[in-house]
């Protein structure tokens, strides 16, 4: 029995070193895109992305002998959003990063639906939202990135967006 | 290609930068974790059977003990007529 389940983590740890390995450099990617931290040089610091990936990827982990041949890469972004939305407060605050101009719900659907590749309705099911919203949402956000120039460090959310209407 | 498309894909490429540093110890770290969780979520298992197995054994000695489907003995016997 003790022997078993040795064998069991033992096996667990590797397969799930390879896919940490072989996803986490993306996975770290777009988490950096949605804490707002800045990724063009090697010695930024992306320490918020790293914390929210590692939780993501300890509930991956904790899943590993019950994902019953879903994907790991999927849940591990699942569990990556659900975690960024639960604790969206945290990262309005601009980093310097790309997609400091938009709402953490903004780019929430924006890396979900154009960075992930997502479909529409997935992205709605993830978010609890219904399917127009998320597609006004990523409408509004792809707006904002291609118009609206980079916010100041520490200046407010930018005049006119509706933050009531964005949480 | 439609009109909307062109302007995702703008932004698409924008989101492809390059990949920050993935640091050697995350995946150390991410598991350690999630063992963490799995222990936790072992131990509070175990916790749960132990009590309900209490609660059965208890209420199986008590019932033994009690009787409580036997109704009170009855305080007043009918009066005997005709005998």
């Amino acid at each position: 029995m003790r022997e078993r389940r040795a064998a069991r983590e033992s096996r667990r740890a590797r397969e799930f070193e390879a896919f940490v390995a072989g996803a986490g450099g993306r996975l770290l990617h777009a988490a950096t895109l949605l804490t707002g931290e800045p990724t063009g040089n090697a010695q930024d610091d992306t320490e918020a992305a790293q914390a929210l990936l590692t939780v993501a990827l300890a509930r991956t982990y904790a899943r590993w002998d019950r994902l019953r041949g879903e994907d790991p890469y999927d849940r591990t972004r699942q569990e990556l959003a659900a975690l960024y939305a639960h604790r969206a407060r945290r990262y309005r605050r601009p980093r310097g990063g790309l997609l400091d101009r938009l709402t953490p719900r903004e780019r929430l659907v924006l890396v979900l639906r154009l960075y992930e590749g997502v479909a529409e309705e997935q992205t709605a099911a993830t978010l609890g939202l219904p399917v127009e919203r998320v597609r006004a949402i990523c409408t509004r956000a792809v707006t904002l990135m291609r118009t609206a120039p980079p916010r100041a460090p520490g200046a407010p959310p930018v005049a006119g967006h509706p933050a009531g209407a964005a949480r | 290609m439609s009109f909307p498309d062109r302007k995702e894909d703008q932004v698409r490429r924008m989101l492809e930068g390059p990949h920050p540093v993935l640091p050697p110890d995350l995946a150390g770290r991410a598991a350690g974790r999630g063992q963490r969780m799995l222990r936790r979520r072992r131990a509070a298992r175990t916790v749960g059977w132990a009590v309900l197995l209490a609660a059965v054994v208890a209420f199986t000695v008590w019932a033994a003990v009690v009787h409580p489907w036997a109704g009170p003995p009855a305080d007043t016997t009918p009066p005997l007529e005709g005998w």
